[in-house]
């Protein structure tokens, strides 16, 4: 027991590879019996690969996924003029780019954001065959399916990004660039185009969850190894039966700050607050530019952003004195 | 032991990642606004001495007598510096020379012909004699943006016939009509003409030809807080986002030297900074146009872009890394011959103080050439558009059908 109080597992027991249980197979893809066991995955988590079961959803995504990076991928290498080692070199600059606004939502032609929409395509059916693989596992293991909603809260912030907003905005423009730093500097243009994302409410909600779901992970983690010496990783067994693992860890908390989660109401916690993370980051996206055009003076009307004194004279527009409007 | 050896060893390869980043700390930072806004600028010691040595203010020569005859009464050909002594004249040319001359040519002759100095033959001539007109525009007409403290040949060129920091228009990658891999004028960790790009990022790397060529709208930013027809891009703020990123780096300087980084737009909240950048903005754009686009046919080809176009301007070629030229240090000062027509020979009101006018308004009166104002504009708007450039996007952004 005091062996596997470590980041690294340092005991590996070989033992037979077990097979799961037995569950009603449907369809052509029965899932697979072969499983191996690695040394080194052993290390960190259970030595044991496979059984695997892709299923036909698993396969079918797994496809999509594949055209759509190779079509992000080949993008990006013609774009340095197939030369592998400039590939490499600007990696973090390539990218494939959405179409141009004059587009709006008709079909560009495909070396001017056709290939955009088209790995967008596949990438989305990649995600949503893939919930529905996460969900129908779930089901045949007779488990809860709060994974795939998990996932589905995730999937929801990506349609919003490169599908409903477009939609909604009238421009396949408004998607987000494949690529690396690209997708980084849309992420600065969007905020400084809709002024200053920082005063969207659901940023910050968004924000919160996510910062809370590091928090939170971190507590629960820290919580639970603290206790494993007296048997706190059996977290099932615990929440039903609670010894005293799960008593010095409460006692431990409230202690700390007079409250404490319950073995079973932590992973609760930790659940909302992750599905919350993305379902909030969803609603702030999609509000901005179709219903909200510049969040600072939003935030301004509403009593949100206060004001600061100058601590300088401010001068005019000078557009407004000096002729054009630039 | 064997744990402090892996302690050490982590350590070194942290300092190592802080090293590669190229700025040590300490940095310098200096609080321009009121608490808690975070206005202030990031100031790193090292980097500004290595600035301050290399922005020095060129040689000067010795005053000249401003009595005496005309320059143009004893010389043939005197055109723009028509209002000078022979002394100032002269100074004015030993200065070019020291100034603009290349290293193994400072003499006359870079620009004359030795047999007769009036002979316009050389191009290096042409160029010579309009840019001392826009010499004297910018310090007559730019006060707006270069107050006092003006401009010589020196503050672009250095000691050398071709500024250390212009700009040609991009060539892109050659693929900017290919079946795949076209990039829409961004990302690339080098320019097509192998410059690095703005700020090291993916951005659009020629922010130049749209808005200190062409008059593409910078603001991207709508003025009410729910949607009022602004139909600005986010592809258009990117644009909008390198140009900002290109005066940033030209000037060393950052976002919060003109913006309350809360509200960009709101010029209540900006300083005093963003309006002479404003003016800044549209000198650079108005001398392109004025001065260097016309010179197209002057220039050999080996000093053109690989599109043919003349080199041209933009914030660096002056600020070189600093946000005032020489960290103000005026040299224009000890040159009143470069200060603007001289006397009161010509109309009075040629030098209007404080409101200038864009450059295209008021020509040098003394210098009446045949300088076509703001000729041929957005030079090369459809290669733009073909690549999905913004003067495309600015062209048929407002047109984009239906939004909710």
């Amino acid at each position: 027991m005091v062996e596997y109080q470590n980041l690294f597992t340092r005991v590996q027991v070989t033992a037979p590879h077990y097979p799961g249980i037995p569950h009603e197979p449907r369809g052509i893809w029965v899932r697979g019996v072969k499983a191996s066991a690695n040394y080194w995955l052993g290390k960190v988590g259970d030595a044991q690969i496979g059984p695997f079961y892709l299923g036909s959803t698993g396969i079918a995504s797994i496809l999509c996924f594949i055209i759509a990076f190779e079509i992000v991928g080949l993008n990006m290498l013609a774009s340095v003029n197939w030369n592998p080692l400039e590939f490499i070199r600007q990696l973090f600059w390539l990218a494939l780019e959405p179409p141009a606004p004059q587009y709006g939502l008709r079909i560009p032609p495909l070396s001017d954001g056709g290939w955009h929409l088209m790995a967008g395509f596949f990438l989305t059916m990649s995600v949503l065959l893939w919930w529905v693989r996460t969900y129908n596992l779930a089901r045949k293991l007779k488990m809860g399916t709060h994974t795939a909603w998990a996932f589905a809260s995730a999937i929801f912030l990506f349609l919003v990004l490169g599908f409903i907003r477009p939609v909604l905005m009238g421009s396949w423009s408004e998607g987000v660039p494949f690529g690396i730093f690209a997708h980084l500097d849309w992420t600065a243009a969007f905020s400084l185009r809709y002024g200053n994302l920082l005063y969207n409410p659901f940023h910050a909600l968004s924000i919160v969850f996510l910062y809370g779901s590091v928090l939170l992970f971190a507590m629960h983690a820290g919580t639970i190894m603290a206790v494993s010496r007296f048997g706190g990783e059996r977290e099932v067994e615990q929440s039903l039966d609670r010894g005293t693992a799960s008593e010095r860890a409460a006692l431990f908390w409230r202690w700390t700050m007079g409250f404490n989660a319950t073995m079973e109401s932590v992973h609760r916690w930790a659940w909302w607050f992750a599905v919350l993370c993305t379902l909030t980051g969803g609603i702030g996206i999609l509000l901005t530019g179709t219903v909200v055009d510049n969040w600072y003076l939003w935030a301004v009307k509403h009593g949100v952003a206060p004001a600061y004194p100058t601590t300088f004279e401010p001068l005019p527009d000078p557009a407004l004195t000096s002729g054009a409007a630039q | 032991m064997k744990t402090q050896i892996r302690l050490i060893g982590a350590l070194s390869i942290a300092l190592g990642l802080l090293v590669g980043c190229g700025e040590r700390p300490p940095i310098d930072v200096q609080q321009i606004g009121y608490r808690g806004t975070g206005m202030e600028q990031n100031v790193n010691p090292r980097l500004r001495e290595q600035l301050k040595a290399v922005n020095q203010v060129g040689g000067i020569q010795p005053p000249a007598d401003a009595s005496g005859p005309l320059a143009k009464d004893i010389y043939q050909n005197v055109q723009v510096l028509s209002d000078l002594s022979v002394g100032e004249f002269t100074r004015v040319m030993l200065s070019m020379t020291e100034w603009v001359a290349p290293e193994d040519q400072k003499n006359c002759t870079y620009c004359h012909n030795g047999e007769n100095y009036a002979d316009e033959s050389k191009y290096q001539y042409k160029v010579a004699r309009s840019m001392l007109k826009m010499t004297r525009d910018i310090n007559t007409n730019w006060k707006s943006h270069v107050k006092q403290t003006g401009v010589t040949c020196h503050t672009c060129h250095r000691g050398g016939p071709v500024p250390q920091y212009v700009w040609y228009a991009d060539p892109g990658s050659g693929r900017e009509n290919a079946f795949v891999g076209t990039r829409a004028g961004q990302n690339s960790a080098v320019t097509g003409l192998g410059i690095t790009t703005i700020g090291h990022s993916s951005l659009p790397y020629d922010p130049y030809s749209p808005f200190l060529l062409g008059d593409l709208n910078i603001r991207v930013e709508g003025p009410t807080a729910l949607p009022t027809g602004n139909r600005r891009s986010i592809k258009q703020a990117e644009w909008t986002y390198s140009l900002m990123v290109h005066m940033s780096n030209s000037l060393g300087v950052n976002c919060t030297y003109c913006h309350n980084t809360r509200a960009w737009a709101d010029w209540a909240q900006s300083t005093p900074q963003r309006t002479v950048a404003w003016h800044g903005i549209r000198m650079a754009r108005g001398l392109n146009n004025q001065y260097l686009v016309p010179l197209t046919d002057v220039f050999p080809t080996n000093r053109k872009g690989p599109l043919g176009d003349v080199a041209k301007i933009n914030c660096q070629t002056c600020h070189q890394g600093v946000y005032k030229p020489y960290f103000g240090e005026s040299m224009a000062k000890a040159y009143p011959e470069l200060q603007g027509v001289k006397a009161a020979p010509v109309d009075p009101n040629a030098a209007p103080a404080e409101t200038a006018a864009p450059a295209e308004a008021t020509a040098p009166a003394a210098a009446p050439a045949a300088t076509p104002a703001v000729a041929d504009k957005p030079k090369d708007s459809s290669k733009m558009a073909q690549r999905g450039g913004p003067t495309a996007i600015a062209a048929l952004d407002a047109g984009t059908p239906g939004r909710l």
